[in-house]
């Protein structure tokens, strides 16, 4: 899965150097998401099409990322399958591109998102030449079927979203990152930096970080913070750092002596 | 089981007496928790809690931030028709009142929609009276068609409708609904609304369940404060809001608080809700349900309104006329259902909001 010589990320036929993807939602000024983009060299961005005011005087998100990076549209505000593919053909529809992040979202108090409706449309718009980025819930069986359905990556959930408390779900993202056919993108619930590289360090292939950049009070401090987390994290990865231990580990072993 | 056997659990409920026997070491113990029940909000909202007033501030900016981030929502309501047959001794268009009579034609609303989206507005809110031969569905169906080629989300709040209704109406482009039940207390529902359809208690108390049900993804709920006593309305709309969450977690459920004034229509509130009561109310019901929406409207004051921004709030309306033709027709001279005391315009809105670190969101919904 992993070329380490280059070791860029591929996801439908595009190449990604960063591993940090960001969004959209929640800045107090979207005068913040440009300068962010630069600052976290962020190559993908989502963004709600429920967001996106193409009309002629409206003030569109879109024109506040760089044609250099990826749009990467989601389906927020979708409650079921159907509702995710409507939406994610009138995001093609608009110019948004051909990667769709799948959220089918039904339980707004805890925002967590449902796998099976998931899977559903996942099937649907791969067929249809989509590249499918599903959010879920760290589920392996899941996981495995969203690669049976033509997904290009899954994007399993840290801790709900915007709750910033990491990687609740770790254990569980673990057994996803070490069976997956297709990259795992870690999404929501990353608050900080350590948080994401402890990420990167399990062998994520990316993370996506949004309301911990967007809500921060620095917000372009904040996306380069999370930048260097995301490289550091994944040189260690990539450097086959050695496991914890249980126990200590002496560094001079006490059968060294005993020649083979 | 609906919110009705919620209202009688507490028909009885002394709230008098709870309110007076809260102790400060039991409000700190409701701010302290994370997952609050029934009687950690009434904790909140008694007298004594304003107190801690800065301390439920600094919590539910907290909270509010991490599920909204620093932005606030847009919308605009449009009333394309004052005809109603209630009797609701407190509105300027109940059907006693001799004030003239307007409904819009389906011209005139398009002339409407285009000077209110070319304000920047997205989201819109369909407001009628409760006169249903003279707004029949068909009416309504094509108000929803027009409305869609300029607005990407249309919400209604008109007269309650079963839940058929509503789902044709949901099927034609109408996504979100409010109702407002005016008072959770019955004895004085029943005063004030003396003949109409509305005077059915039940019938309007379950409106947001039927909507719900017909599968509209927002539901914006609320007292009139100013009919029943404060503290119990928060309190019952509060729960009400949190039963309507639980039932329906597909749904997005808000809050409103339009309170009387002595000023309007000359009709005096039996109580008068404080500005710093209705900050308590805002604070109480945004740590009590953590994704709440909660809406403010121009019947608040431009100043009152600019400070709300870091105390929970997520919807502003702004631009807004209350009288049936109030943005492109001038020459209608229809009643407003309240007076608008926020007289900015969208821009000048805008403008605060981003000047107070808040990003105004236009669209935030799809018509898919």
């Amino acid at each position: 899965m992993i070329e380490k010589q280059k070791d860029a990320l591929v996801l439908g036929d595009t190449e990604f150097k960063s591993r940090l993807f960001t969004g959209t939602g929640k800045f107090a000024s979207r005068d913040f998401i440009t300068p962010m983009l630069e600052a976290s060299q962020s190559q993908m961005i989502t963004v709600a099409l429920r967001r996106v005011d193409s009309s002629e005087k409206g003030d569109n998100i879109l024109d506040y990322i760089p044609k250099s990076v990826t749009l990467l549209p989601n389906t927020s505000g979708a409650r079921t399958a159907q509702e995710a593919v409507r939406i994610a053909r009138i995001a093609r529809e608009a110019g948004c591109g051909n990667f769709i992040k799948i959220e089918v979202i039904t339980d707004m108090q805890y925002l967590l998102p449902h796998n099976h409706e998931t899977l559903l449309a996942t099937e649907i718009l791969a067929k249809e030449g989509f590249v499918v980025l599903p959010y879920m819930m760290p589920d392996i069986t899941v996981a495995k079927q969203l690669y049976d359905a033509g997904a290009a990556a899954v994007m399993p959930l840290g801790s709900p979203i915007g709750t910033n408390r990491g990687l609740e779900m770790k254990p569980m993202i673990k057994m996803i990152i070490e069976t997956s056919k297709i990259p795992v993108v870690v999404d929501a619930g990353i608050g900080r930096p350590s948080q994401a590289a402890e990420a990167m360090e399990m062998g994520a292939d990316a993370v996506l970080v949004n309301t911990a950049i967007a809500t921060s009070k620095d917000p372009i401090l904040a996306g380069k913070a999370f930048a260097y987390a995301v490289k550091a994290g994944r040189m260690a990865y990539l450097s086959s750092m050695a496991d914890e231990k249980n126990k200590a580990s002496a560094s001079s072993p006490l059968t060294g002596f005993l020649r083979k | 089981m609906s919110f009705m056997n919620v209202v009688k659990q507490f028909e009885d409920f002394d709230f008098d007496a709870y309110f007076s026997s809260v102790t400060l070491s039991d409000i700190q113990q409701s701010l302290r928790r994370d997952h609050l029940e029934p009687y950690d909000l009434l904790n909140l909202l008694s007298e004594l809690a304003q107190d801690v007033l800065e301390e439920m501030a600094q919590k539910a900016q907290q909270v509010t931030q991490q599920y909204f981030g620093r932005t606030i929502g847009m919308y605009a309501p449009l009333y394309i028709s004052d005809y109603c047959s209630n009797h609701c001794t407190y509105c300027g268009f109940n059907c006693a009142s001799d004030a003239k009579r307007l409904k819009l034609s389906i011209d005139q609303i398009e002339q409407e929609a285009r000077v209110i989206s070319d304000m920047g507005i997205r989201h819109i809110l369909v407001l009628t009276g409760e006169a249903p031969a003279q707004t029949p569905m068909s009416y309504l169906k094509e108000t929803v068609e027009v409305l869609k080629k300029y607005f990407s989300s249309i919400g209604i709040e008109m007269f309650p409708m079963d839940e058929d209704a509503y789902r044709q109406l949901k099927n034609a482009g109408v996504d979100s609904l409010t109702v407002y039940q005016e008072t959770y207390d019955q004895k004085i529902y029943k005063q004030v609304h003396l003949k109409g359809k509305k005077a059915d208690y039940q019938y309007r108390l379950l409106t947001p369940e039927r909507g719900a049900k017909a599968g509209f993804r927002s539901v914006n709920i609320g007292p009139l404060f100013g009919l029943g006593e404060p503290g119990p309305e928060a309190f019952l709309a509060g729960l009400h809001a949190k039963y309507l969450e639980q039932t329906f977690p597909d749904v997005e459920v808000s809050l409103s608080l339009p309170r009387m004034t002595k000023a309007a229509g000359g009709i005096a509130p039996r109580y008068t809700l404080s500005d710093r009561r209705f900050v308590q109310f805002i604070l109480a019901w945004r740590l009590f349900i953590p994704r709440l929406g909660i809406s403010v409207s121009t019947r608040e004051s431009a100043q009152f309104r600019d400070r709300l921004l870091n105390l929970g709030v997520t919807r502003y309306s702004a631009g807004s006329k209350t009288d049936v033709g109030g943005y492109a027709l001038k020459d209608q001279e229809a009643t407003p259902q309240f007076e608008v005391t926020d007289i900015r315009s969208v821009d000048e809105v805008s403008q605060m909001i981003r000047k107070n670190g808040f990003q105004p969101v236009f669209k935030d919904w799809e018509i898919f």
